[in-house]
């Protein structure tokens, strides 16, 4: 398996642990469907929240927020309605995050969370 | 975070509106917004500010960034709201000092490097400044010997955005950087050209002389190689050094349209001679977005040469008519009024048919009657109207050439001289008018009880008005010319003979 996945894949598990601490539940990861994949769909007090984690090892080739362009954005959120879709319940409120992992190869990851940016 | 707010000025003609800055950053994905009217090359502000921020060291927050230029409904356009776009979102981020930035007005454009480059304009943007009231304006080092020319206000210079940033508190250290300049400016040559070069014609240069003594606008008509362009190109050489205001107003439109400055207030009257294939934006100003101001505008205080006047098309000739009124010259959009200063003397020149040997003494002319009759009636009749002096120029003779050999010429000095002593003259007499030269002053005055001429002395008009052969404008324009020719002649009132005088220096075409 390519580094990049691996990078990509410890990026989701420090996401998923940053969402924990902060008093969310994770629902479920990495869910796919045909139109994409969704990283993390968590629940935070009454909310579906969506996450997008992008996570890089510097910030060599730019800040990891920057590569979350506005099309990747509205994939997203087709992917939510997909989801509530798949999971029928009472989604009355849905919001979709952003969270940046700069995990560099030897040292502590730093996480940055946007909420609510779409 | 905070608001961060600072000010810069946003430019219409020569007058200059304050615009608002507003920062804002919020917990967004990374972008940058800019609202406000921007045009094009403001609109590309967002682009070369945060690059620059990123190479000077001191990036923004990748956050989104909102800049809102307010008042929002007055468009904005250029590039020299930059630094007042980079320190507004630095302020806001909590990098620099945001009581500091919004005490200052900011003007420069920004190099993705984050070095700071000169813009036009600056002049009349700090005049704009100051006249606002604030107190202290921070430009470019390359625009500070410009900037520095209006009084009453604390001009900072700097060469980048971290040496601003560090001025408004950022805890920055100093990076010495080579501050960007402009091309040094084409040594100004000054006028070298001296009345005492023309040879023979002294009838010419003593209708120049008249026309520069009362700001009287100036027609040469005449065959080629008679020395119109000579004359007129010798015209600023005699008029006095501007005031003060005037050539605060010279030095302005200059930077406007982008010509060099330099460190002190030219006072020399300007000169512009456009081509005859200029269109009408290029003679009194235009431009869609921003708007520019026309060899009109440019030559504001001093002189507007055109030579070939019958070779410019009809409507650009016309598009003067309203400045040629007013003293102002008015571009209209449908966004915006501009206005800029159009007090200029005219002068034009032209060739008495399409062949140009019509009148010659010796050599013939070729045209048709119809096409000699076009030639001229191009120009049209209420341009002609406004233009008090209408000289015919004759060819030079050999025994001319000869006789004015060792005869004394006037030299452009001698004739400032009498120029300035004609000028103090009429001013003194018109003081408590609203006018101070003799082309300016209208033929209610010339008639009315402080200058009505003695019956005696007009005789020979007052016939020529009773048979029809002037009208009523002409009239007064002669009287108008026969002051400043008393003026130049240092006498109290004009004598029969000085309205003689004017009167031969208005048959051009009648002859």
């Amino acid at each position: 398996m390519a580094t990049k996945d691996d990078l990509g894949r410890r990026g989701e598990a420090i996401a998923a642990a940053f969402l924990t601490a902060a008093g969310m539940t994770v629902i479920e990861r990495n869910w796919r469907c045909p139109q994409g994949e969704i990283d993390i769909v968590a629940a935070d007090a009454g909310e579906m929240v969506f996450v997008e984690v992008k996570t890089r090892s510097s910030l060599a080739f730019g800040h990891p927020l920057e590569a979350i362009t506005a099309a990747k954005l509205a994939r997203l959120r087709r992917l939510a309605a997909a989801w509530c879709e798949a999971h029928p319940a009472n989604h009355d409120q849905i919001r979709i995050d952003a969270i940046a992992v700069i995990s560099p190869a030897h040292g502590e990851a730093e996480v940055e969370h946007l909420v609510r940016v779409y | 975070m905070s608001i961060g707010r600072t000010y810069s000025i946003s430019l219409l003609g020569l007058q200059g509106a304050v615009v608002e800055i507003e920062a804002d950053i919020s917990s967004n994905l990374p972008a940058f917004v800019l609202i406000g009217l921007p045009d094009t090359a403001l609109g590309e502000a967002k682009d070369r500010v945060r690059s620059a921020a990123t190479n000077s060291g001191c990036a923004l927050p990748n956050r989104k960034i909102t800049i809102n230029l307010s008042p929002a409904a007055l468009p904005k356009h250029g590039s020299g709201f930059d630094l007042g776009i980079a320190l507004a979102a630095m302020g806001a981020a909590g990098m620099i000092n945001t009581v500091s930035i919004d005490r200052v007005l900011h003007l420069g454009e920004l190099g993705l490097d984050g070095r700071l480059r000169p813009i036009n304009g600056i002049l009349p943007a700090v005049l704009a400044a100051a006249r606002a009231g604030f107190e202290t304006v921070m430009v470019p080092t390359g625009n500070a010997d410009e900037a520095g020319l209006v009084p009453g206000i604390r001009v900072v210079a700097v060469a980048s955005l971290r040496d601003a940033a560090i001025w408004h508190g950022g805890a920055f250290s100093p990076e010495p950087v080579e501050p960007l300049l402009r091309a040094a400016p084409a040594s100004l040559s000054e006028h070298s050209l001296d009345l005492d070069e023309v040879i023979g014609n002294a009838d010419a240069v003593e209708a120049l002389i008249v026309a520069a003594a009362g700001a009287h606008h100036a027609f040469f008509l005449g065959p080629p190689g008679a020395g119109k362009t000579m004359l007129a190109a010798r015209l600023p050489g005699l008029l006095p050094d501007l005031d003060a205001d005037a050539s605060l107003e010279v030095s302005s439109i200059r930077s406007l349209a982008g010509l060099p400055v330099g460190g002190s207030l030219s006072t020399r009257p300007p000169f512009e001679n456009p081509h005859h294939t200029a269109t009408a934006a290029a003679l009194v100003g235009g431009g869609s977005g921003q708007i520019r101001p026309g060899a009109a505008a440019r030559a504001s205080h001093g002189v507007l040469f055109l030579d070939e006047a019958p070779e410019f098309s009809a409507s650009v000739l016309d598009a003067l008519r309203q400045p040629l009124e007013s003293g102002v010259i008015s571009i209209h959009r449908a966004n915006a009024v501009a206005h800029f200063p159009g007090r200029f003397q005219l002068v034009m020149a032209a060739n008495p048919c399409p062949c140009g040997q019509y009148g010659a003494r010796d050599s013939s002319c070729t045209c048709v009657p119809n096409s000699r009759r076009r030639y001229l009636g191009r120009l049209s009749g209420p341009l002609l109207d406004r233009i008090d002096i209408q000289f015919r120029v004759q060819r030079v003779t050999s025994a001319g050439v000869r006789a004015s050999a060792d005869a004394p010429r006037t030299t452009t000095a001698a004739a400032r001289e009498r120029v300035v002593a004609a000028r103090s003259a009429a001013a003194a007499r018109l003081v408590g008018t609203p006018w101070s030269l003799n082309s300016h002053v209208p033929g209610s005055w010339l008639r009315g009880p402080d200058g009505r001429l003695p019956a005696a002395v007009t005789a020979a008009i007052d016939r020529a008005l009773e048979r029809g052969g002037i009208t009523m404008r002409g009239y007064d324009r002669i009287l108008r010319l026969a002051w400043t020719v008393a003026d130049l002649d240092g006498s109290a009132r004009p004598t029969a003979a000085h309205i003689g005088h004017a009167l031969y220096l208005r048959r051009a075409i009648s002859s």
